[in-house]
């Protein structure tokens, strides 16, 4: 429908956007791990969009209100965005009177895309179209899509690979109002081939991706034999987002294994960003890079090292009893809306790091907040003993609010986790000046179903991209 | 009075795609803003005039040659036509517009991107009732649109017009410019961008309804 007025969640800058009003509501993409492990003899629950209450004055505050389930089984619901966001008052290609209304919500097995209509309702979205594999593999030739961002001009899908499983994988579009495959993004896509997490800065007309590995190398697990032989992405690269052209591979060097979560910059005149790297196979640490615009020259330079921490063997599942060691696995991070603050969840140590990027070189440890974890198993005021960790992170518009869920994909769970994640959220508040803390009374538990990336009402640091500072 | 009221309207359609956000002041805008230089948001707003001015010149150059060869009230009913036509998909896919856009631009990209703006918008179009309701100058005879169906009109005479046409298209883009260049410079140094999100209404809907209205009264001037 087309509004008379800019539909009010758009904001032209990062920093208009820091002054939206508080969310009332989140979206948690839920999966069933059984049905996603092959286990549930068709018994398994389908994957569903949670409906989040986050406005502390109601009744309901904390709990999930709303629920739409997929028409299919074992999605394997992970990622999702938005079909219009900020970026929609770019002033090359306006077209701000349309609705951030639909949330499209990839299988990253399945290969499915759900089209959920968040109104009139927002307690109760509804599933509105269903984007078949088929449909991506014919027009695009990927599958098993993940990241989604609105564009300027359509909207924008990363694919882990081909249909049968190999690569390369890379990114497609969608038609912003019929949601049709328009096809691949790649003319040239050089020497990428692995592909993962996509974002840009749009006041350069470039485009970053990310690598973890094809469709064959993560559904089955996290492979050693792979790990040790640094076959998982280790590289980012740089994209010409006009011409659709590969300009630059980044390498971080081999034994920097996976490179998850782009966040660039919200304000488009800065040129730099920052990537997660999982763990290292030269001592188990993750990292966090900055990749910066230098003399006309993309570079990539290790800001962050979190090193493992030592513990007891019998605490640790199989793979990780011979290092006597837990690794951070840094696998998702999220930076602040004015470019100030990144915050970096550790999965495996279980703990939540805060850091000042103002100098994108130079980080400065600022909050910590610890919960869950491999082997400190840090336990919730609320909830007592939890298992997992914060995994995927997501921060309010204003930047005092960060939600954390703690299920990373389900085959991987139970490689890190073997006794089997118990699905939650928390939430940490979050001191603008710096620092940080959980919040005791927020905990919502998951039943046979396992949470992994949240969006909020409005928008948030993943959801939106700006063509003004 | 007849006399004036194209230079008017010409002038009044050229204020209003200069206030369209999305004709080109906020690319202007963002692009000072991108490099934080007033002289850049300035500048911007050259190839974005010369595009403007392509555009709307395109449609006068094949409106004065159909006038050569076909009958003016066959001009008139398809110029009424196409007007109809035009607003109604605008209406029906308003937000079908060229993708060729990006924030690293170089000017003739810039100018180009402003002329398929303009052209996508129907801005040329929406000249052709201008341009038939223009009186001939005094010493010629002979009406732009208004000729007897059986008589082409003289050579002088269409020279004559298109002349005045050129004339009416340049005080249409100074027109634009003029409006562009102070919206612009206000918003960078004053207002700030948070005015997109109250005052920039669906200009494109009243734009399409403009298109069909204009459609209709070609018929009736």
């Amino acid at each position: 429908m087309e509004l008379w007025k800019p539909d009010q969640t758009f904001y032209p800058s990062p920093t208009l956007a820091m002054r939206a009003p508080r969310e009332r509501f989140g979206y948690v993409a839920t999966f069933d791990p059984n049905t996603a492990l092959g286990r549930a003899n068709g018994n398994g629950r389908h994957d569903a969009i949670c409906v989040l209450d986050l406005d502390p004055s109601s009744p309901t505050y904390g709990q999930v209100v709303g629920r739409v389930e997929m028409p299919g089984k074992g999605d394997e619901l992970h990622h999702f965005g938005w079909n219009a966001c900020s970026s929609a008052l770019c002033p090359y290609a306006p077209h701000p009177h349309v609705e951030r209304r639909y949330l499209l919500v990839p299988g990253l097995r399945s290969s499915r895309i759900h089209v959920i209509d968040t109104k009139p309702d927002p307690r109760n979205p509804r599933v509105v179209k269903v984007i078949s594999a088929e449909e991506i593999a014919e027009r695009a030739g990927y599958s098993r899509p993940h990241t989604i961002h609105c564009g300027p001009d359509a909207i924008y899908v990363s694919a882990l690979g081909s249909p049968n499983g190999d690569g390369p994988g890379g990114i497609f579009l969608l038609d912003h109002d019929s949601f049709d495959v328009l096809g691949r993004f790649e003319v040239d896509r050089g020497p990428q081939f692995l592909a993962y997490d996509f974002w840009w800065h749009l006041g350069y007309d470039v485009g970053i991706t990310s690598e973890w590995g094809t469709p064959k190398m993560v559904e089955g697990g996290l492979v050693p034999d792979l790990l040790l032989k640094n076959e998982y992405g280790h590289a980012i690269h740089v994209w010409d987002l006009r011409r659709r052209r590969h300009l630059e591979r980044l390498e971080l060097g081999p034994e920097h294994q996976m490179t998850l979560e782009l966040r660039p910059a919200h304000d488009p005149t800065k040129p730099y960003g920052f990537v997660g790297v999982v763990v290292s196979t030269k001592d188990l640490s993750a990292s966090i890079w900055t990749w910066y615009l230098e003399r006309g020259k993309w570079a990539v330079r290790k800001v962050i090292e979190i090193p493992p921490e030592p513990a007891d063997p019998d605490k640790l599942p199989p793979a990780l009893k011979p290092f006597k060691a837990v690794p951070p696995l840094v696998t998702d991070h999220i930076l602040s809306l004015d470019d100030k603050f990144l915050y970096v969840a550790c999965w495996g140590t279980g703990e939540v790091r805060q850091y000042d990027v103002s100098d994108p070189f130079a980080p400065k440890l600022t909050g910590s907040v610890r919960l869950g974890g491999i082997a400190a198993r840090t336990p919730h005021p609320k909830a007592g003993a939890v298992n997992g960790a914060p995994q995927m992170v997501e921060l309010s518009r204003d930047g005092r609010r960060l939600y954390a869920s703690n299920s990373l994909y389900a085959s991987w769970d139970e490689q890190f986790y073997p006794d089997g994640i118990k699905g939650w959220v928390a939430k940490i508040d979050v001191n603008p000046a710096g620092g940080m803390t959980l919040d005791p009374d927020f905990f919502v538990p998951f039943k046979d179903e396992r949470p992994h990336q949240i969006h909020l009402e409005g928008g948030d640091c993943s959801s939106d991209s700006y063509c003004f500072p | 009075m007849s006399d004036v009221w194209p230079w008017v309207a010409a002038a009044a359609l050229g204020a209003y795609h200069g206030l369209d956000p999305s004709m080109g002041w906020l690319f202007a805008v963002a692009l000072g803003l991108q490099e934080r230089s007033r002289t850049k948001l300035i500048g911007s707003l050259v190839p974005i005039g010369v595009g403007h001015l392509f555009a709307v010149g395109a449609v006068v150059l094949a409106l004065a040659a159909a006038r050569l060869s076909i009958s003016a009230s066959l001009l008139r009913g398809l110029s009424a036509a196409a007007l109809v036509a035009f607003g109604a998909f605008r209406l029906y896919r308003p937000r079908a517009h060229p993708r060729l856009g990006g924030m690293r631009v170089k000017p003739w990209e810039l100018a180009l991107w402003s002329f398929m703006m303009a052209t996508a918008h129907g801005a040329g179009l929406m000249f052709v009732p201008v341009l038939l309701g223009v009186p001939a100058p005094t010493h010629v005879h002979g009406h732009f649109g208004a000729v007897s169906a059986l008589s082409s009109p003289s050579a002088p005479a269409h020279h004559a017009l298109v002349v005045q046409a050129a004339a009416l298209v340049m005080v249409h883009t100074a027109a634009m410019l003029a409006v562009m260049c102070t919206l612009a410079l206000a918003v960078y140094n004053w207002i700030g961008l948070a005015i997109l999100r109250r005052a920039w209404i669906n200009l494109d809907l009243i734009w399409a309804s403009a298109l069909i209205t204009a459609g209709v009264i070609c018929l009736v001037i």
